[in-house]
């Protein structure tokens, strides 16, 4: 049944833009062909709806619901080959396979996503230096057109559909199962270690990395650092444990809390923000600490609050994600910090990762060979847009791009700039499928 | 090795249920009406490491069918030690307010047909001394209101029978789960708001293996329903008549 409502219920995790007038269909299996609606409205497949800005929203049109096709298909134990449909979540295969000895190829800093809905932005994670994205363990997928047609995509069959399905945003059809590699695990433990590091030349002399001892990298910044400080944070680096490590239980960590409400705008302030920022920075004195942790805390801290978006109030939460190439990197990067910094409106999480020089699959991938900065505030309107407004300039300035799985504001001329593949992509978009972000960033 | 028949398989509370029993050490019979949706849930429970899963489609309104059905699981099966009865549609209060049909066809799906495999299934158990009978019902079948009475209708006689049936029973040392659900997110109630009160499948469902296992007579899922039940069910019919609740 699909029922229009005013304000949807099917909003995006930043909780801004909000979507009037959706619809939502949820898919019953993954045999049947795509409803038959009338001629003027679009169809925008969504999972878990994770992303940040609106690319999983489609107002004035329909929602297809995932979630339902949940059914894992076949698992081969020897070669780690798992197909499953494509609204399995990240958690849900985990479960599955940790037990077996396995774990993601790449996983993006929540559990809570789907299958197709990491297809469909091509997720990168911790590990992109070593592995690339989630599409380099991508073997193969059926996408579902709106004329009836079901293709089966891999890089030698429909090999056009499938580089414009990676990373596509979900608008060249509907993802109904696929086949990915799963990596072989002795136990579901992470050697980790963690520098406290004095500044951006710090950050990038230990994310060199020569021998690539290190399968997992990200640090976390400490934004409100002025001047030399600038790029102050905690470098977080971690392995899969050695098989000796067994001895603590499978299972993860185990009360979720959730947030039940919505907080006050003021909760997230700027005295707040800086408070957070200087604390966490200073919760480790020593230059460098080392231990053990489960995989859950190790890669989804923020997992273990449900519904943590709503700290942000009803307002919501904007995400920018940029990737500047290495030769430009640090200047821009600092240029960024600098900014935000002068500006006062200090973002609460920031992380810094460096991406290999694995080339991305997808037409419309984001990540690129360089440095990528992820930043997250609290939705201040218009003062924060022009701020991001100008994050996205130098960015194109230095020849990077913005995650669109994250974006909620960016302009055409910026969107252009930053996937030049644009107009190749454009022919294999469904005639059928839309979104919010599309219609926003081509119409 | 614990033999469990699932009636109703394809619902998404009984999927998640599945799930969990498929983690152990069991076979499954599973029964379903539609079989694209039959055939890829089986596929996933074997994916996920349990090789005794078997099935058909069938549809369970069909009392006729209801005796060989329990034939070919209690063959395929070699015995069953559990019966669990999951089937049931919502339907739309104001429609059946209008269309006599429509009340009687959620009679039909709610109450006569898991009353007809209960019936069947007791006697089976009964004479052999074995077996468990797990239906689920609703908090709905407490008290009648406006707002659903016709399926609350069927599922608070359904409840009546499995009492009946659980005081017969006892004899034979055969005990009868009757699973009150409340608000559950599910493909059924897709159309409703949802709220605190509403819990996934897979709370209820971790609920309805427990249950089971305690081998409960009645039991309130999630727990707070017992509670606000209890509160609805004391509200003097004279007050009461004039909620809107």
């Amino acid at each position: 049944m699909a029922v229009y409502q005013k304000i949807s219920i099917h909003q995006s995790w930043g909780r801004y833009p909000k979507a009037h007038n959706q619809a939502a269909l949820r898919l019953k299996n993954r045999f049947d062909d795509l409803p038959i609606l009338q001629k003027e409205t679009s169809f925008l497949p969504r999972g878990m709806g994770r992303s940040y800005g609106d690319s999983c929203l489609n107002e004035d049109a329909h929602l297809l619901l995932t979630r339902s096709l949940d059914h894992l298909m076949e698992f081969d134990p020897n070669t780690g080959l798992l197909r499953a449909e494509a609204g399995v979540t990240f958690e849900e295969i985990l479960d599955f396979a940790v037990a077996k000895g396995f774990f993601l190829p790449v996983t993006p800093g929540t559990k809570f996503v789907t299958l197709g809905g990491a297809i469909a932005n091509d997720v990168h994670g911790k590990n992109h230096h070593v592995d690339g994205n989630i599409s380099h363990h991508l073997l193969q997928f059926e996408l579902l057109r709106s004329n009836g047609e079901r293709l089966i995509c891999s890089q030698t069959s429909n090999e056009d559909m499938f580089y414009a399905t990676i990373g596509g945003l979900g608008l060249t059809g509907l993802i109904t199962w696929a086949e990915i590699k799963l990596r072989p695990i002795q136990n579901p433990f992470i050697t980790q270690e963690v520098v406290k590091t004095t500044g951006l030349s710090d950050f990038f002399a230990l994310s060199k990395d020569p021998k690539k001892e290190w399968t997992y990298t990200v640090s976390w910044l400490d934004c409100l650092a002025r001047k030399e400080q600038v790029g102050r944070g905690l470098y977080i680096r971690g392995n899969h444990a050695k098989a000796e490590f067994t001895k603590a239980s499978i299972k993860g960590p185990g009360s979720k809390k959730s947030v039940p409400f919505d907080f006050p705008s003021f909760a997230l302030s700027g005295p707040t923000v800086k408070a957070f920022n200087l604390l966490y920075y200073n919760k480790q004195l020593s230059r460098q600490t080392a231990g053990m942790t489960h995989y859950d805390p190790f890669f989804y801290p923020l997992d273990a609050i449900h519904d943590w978006n709503r700290i942000y109030g009803k307002r919501g939460f904007l995400q920018w994600q940029c990737v500047v190439p290495f030769s430009d990197g640090q200047d821009a990067i600092k240029e960024i910090l600098g900014s935000i910094s002068k500006s006062g409106q200090g973002s609460f999480l920031s992380v810094l990762k460096t991406f290999g020089d694995i080339p991305s699959l997808g037409l419309m991938s984001f990540p690129r060979p360089g440095v990528t900065l992820a930043l997250d505030f609290p939705n201040t309107g218009e003062k924060l847009y022009r701020l991001l407004d100008r994050l996205d300039d130098v960015t194109k300035a230095a020849k990077g791009s913005v995650y669109v799985a994250k974006d909620a504001r960016m302009s055409k001329e910026n969107f252009r700039a930053f996937y030049p593949r644009l107009q190749d992509f454009s022919r294999f978009v469904d005639p059928k499928f839309s979104s919010s972000f599309w219609r926003r960033v081509t119409s | 090795m614990q033999k469990i028949l699932i009636l109703g398989a394809n619902s998404a509370i009984a999927k998640a249920t599945a799930r969990i029993w498929a983690s152990r050490d069991t076979k499954l019979y599973l029964v379903g009406r539609s079989e694209k949706k039959l055939s890829a849930l089986i596929q996933d429970l074997k994916t996920r490491g349990n090789a005794n899963i078997f099935g058909e489609t069938l549809d369970l309104t069909d009392s006729t069918q209801h005796d060989s059905l329990i034939a070919r699981a209690k063959h395929q099966l070699q015995g069953i030690d559990l019966a669990f009865i999951a089937h049931g549609v919502l339907g739309d209060q104001k429609t059946a307010e209008r269309s006599w049909e429509t009340s009687k066809e959620l009679l039909d799906v709610n109450f006569l047909s898991p009353a007809s495999l209960c019936a069947r299934l007791a006697n089976d158990f009964e004479a052999n001394k074995k077996g468990h009978l797990c239906v689920i019902t609703s908090v709905a079948g407490d008290r009648g209101r406006a707002s659903n009475y016709v399926y609350g209708t069927a599922k608070g006689a359904l409840s009546i029978f499995l009492s009946g049936l659980r005081n017969r029973l006892s004899a034979a040392n055969v005990p009868v789960t009757d699973l009150r659900l409340g608000f559950v997110d599910t493909p059924m109630t897709e159309s409703y708001p949802k709220g605190l009160l509403w819990a996934s499948p897979d709370v209820v469902a971790s609920g309805i293996v427990k249950a089971v296992e305690r081998k409960k007579d009645i039991v309130y899922l999630p727990w707070f329903w017992c509670w606000i039940m209890m509160i609805i069910c004391s509200i003097p019919e004279k007050i009461f008549k004039k909620l809107k609740i």
